[in-house]
């Protein structure tokens, strides 16, 4: 691994260990000494079998989950909660259905402070919240369902209000848990491509959970390779492909070797959970 | 088959079965035709003498409906009485059950205190109380209202706090992570995503007014349409009974409609 300098290094995880306590039977050891460096402007993607604590560690991430042991530091602050600099994404969408799209993505803007021209901390106000909203609306091609409810868009279209919605809050940290695994291919394809083009536009920080190899190879600088029971991190692949990158990337030789390795390595893990 | 020659519109695809309420003006036909023939039905059944004794004919029951609505009749009287208690009951029971519902979905010690009793309470039917109510309130208003308030609390209150329980856990796992508090939260999440809860037990708390309206009117009372049937019943003026019935199942329709209106234009989002 290369020398990383203090200054890059965006979240710290040490040497977690996080049990779930169950109410009948034993409890269930979800993460077993997970530590992971993750720099600043990186694209992280987590692969791995079901069940081996993807979700753990992103909610641990999220501050949404507590954990019995180890460290988790951000700007070398521990995380103790949930909190506007870290925008998570979740794969049931979750939009607020009794709001519309433009009212779903101001919702987060409501506790968020900006400075003023007098550095003051003040709130955003309505106009302000509307503009925002409106221009993240286009950013994700939905102009014209700005007063639309959840339940009249496919599931596509809530994916990228939900996009939006972490957007416009414009966190340092996106976590993201398999947030294309319910689309069909096509839309996937165009979301994977939009991603990407405003991760390099807007370098932010990315925390991906994907059941598909091809879309980590895609996506990530640098792929993390879970194990089952307990999870426990198995190895981290760094992925030497430049930037911009577009679906024809996946036609190339090294993206294919990364592919094929990782997939090797996924399948084995897989092949050795006892069923 | 021959390939070249068309199929008839009926042949090319398989109708699924079809699960919507059907066209407005459908419903509306077969809305009317259920309604006359319904009366049809009732008129031709009443011409037979022996029924007629104890099941008036529509027509009797209209020329009720007239002499009871005359200037000194007591129609209008038994109307107001009985919607007043209804209102009163039901309305009370709204504004104490929201606010118990949502503590006892909120607060797990709450909710542990005051569970076994509405559990409890479910079980005993309304009617069952009224010698107590009676005894402890005499015989004014007040237990009529008690008797409707216990009947729609009781459903109101288990109705709404299933709704509170419910609310989507990854709703409130996203509000956490915008930075919303405790209380954003409730009043931001919890409130309208148990909107829909509360308009559904609203509307069973109202049919649960209604059908212990009667039950409340049974005893200690001459006015309202519960004592009216009641009082019907002992000089066998069935046409009056029937009036009483009918009156409460409008009545009924009439509010349930209110109600689903309120909530089509509170939760059109779902
Ligand atoms: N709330 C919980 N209570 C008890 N056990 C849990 C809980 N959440 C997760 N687990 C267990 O912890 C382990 C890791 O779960 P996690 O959801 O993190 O896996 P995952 O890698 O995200 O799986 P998937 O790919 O299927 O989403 C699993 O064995 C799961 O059964
Ligand atoms: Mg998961």
């Amino acid at each position: 691994m290369e020398v990383m300098h203090m200054a890059d290094l965006l979240i710290d995880i040490v040497d977690v260990h996080k049990r779930y306590k169950v109410e009948k039977g034993p409890s269930v050891n979800a993460l077993n000494g997970v530590s992971l460096s993750i720099k600043r402007n990186e694209f992280v993607c987590v692969v791995g079998p079901s069940g081996c604590g993807k979700t753990t560690l992103l909610n641990i991430i999220a501050g949404l989950e507590s954990y019995d042991s180890g460290s988790v530091t951000m700007h070398g602050q521990p995380i103790i909660g949930p909190g506007p600099e870290r925008g998570v994404i979740f794969q049931q969408y979750a939009l607020f259905p009794w709001m519309t799209v433009e009212k779903n993505i101001e919702y987060g803007l409501k506790f968020i402070r900006k400075r003023d021209a007098d550095g003051n901390e003040v709130r955003f106000t309505a106009e302000e919240k509307r503009e925002l909203a409106h221009h993240y609306i286009k950013m994700v091609n939905l102009s014209g369902f700005e007063n639309s409810y959840p339940k009249a868009l496919s599931g596509g279209m809530k994916q990228r209000v939900a996009i939006a919605r972490a957007y416009a809050l414009n966190p340092e940290v996106l976590l993201m848990d398999e947030p294309f695994g319910a689309l069909d291919a096509q839309t996937r394809a165009q979301l994977q491509e939009d991603l990407l083009r405003t991760w390099e536009k807007e370098k932010k920080t990315v925390f991906f959970i994907t059941h598909d190899v091809d879309e980590a190879v895609l996506l990530a600088s640098k792929v993390v390779i879970m194990s089952a029971r307990p999870g426990q991190i198995k190895e981290i692949v760094d992925i030497d492909l430049p930037y911009p990158r577009t679906q024809a990337t996946k036609m190339d030789e090294t993206f294919m070797r990364y592919k094929n390795y990782i997939w090797d390595t996924v399948y084995k893990m897989y092949l050795e959970i006892p069923k | 088959m021959d390939a070249t020659t068309p199929l008839s519109p009926k042949k090319r695809a398989r109708k699924l079965k079809d699960f919507s309420d059907g066209s407005k003006r459908m419903r509306y036909t077969l809305m009317t035709i259920s309604i006359i023939g319904g009366f049809l039905l009732w008129y031709f059944i009443t011409l037979i003498p022996t029924i007629n004794t104890f099941l008036a004919s529509p027509k009797q029951v209209l020329r009720a409906l007239v002499s009871e609505s005359a200037a000194d009749g007591r129609y209008l009287k038994d109307i107001t009485i009985s919607l007043q208690r209804v209102l009163i009951g039901f309305g009370l029971a709204f504004v104490c059950s929201i606010p118990i519902a949502f503590l006892m979905g909120w607060y797990p010690k709450v909710r542990n205190l005051v569970e076994p009793w509405i559990q409890f309470m479910r079980t005993i039917p309304p009617i069952a109380l009224i010698p107590l109510v009676i005894l402890a309130m005499g015989l004014g208003e007040p237990p009529k209202y008690t008797i409707i308030f216990v009947a729609a609390f009781l459903v109101m209150v288990v109705t709404i706090y299933q709704g509170v329980k419910e609310v989507d856990k990854t709703l409130i796992r996203a509000a956490y992570t915008f930075g919303a508090s405790d209380k954003d939260l409730f009043v931001d999440i919890v409130i309208p995503a148990s909107f829909p809860y509360i308009l559904v037990g609203a509307r069973l708390g109202m049919a649960a007014s209604l059908t212990t309206l009667i039950a409340a009117e049974l005893t200690g009372t001459t006015f309202g349409l519960g004592a009216r049937i009641q009082g019907a019943q002992q000089f066998m003026d069935t046409s009056i009974v029937l009036l009483g019935i009918i009156t409460i199942g409008v009545i009924g329709f009439v509010l349930d409609k209110i109600l689903l209106f309120v909530e089509k234009k509170l939760t059109g989002w779902k």
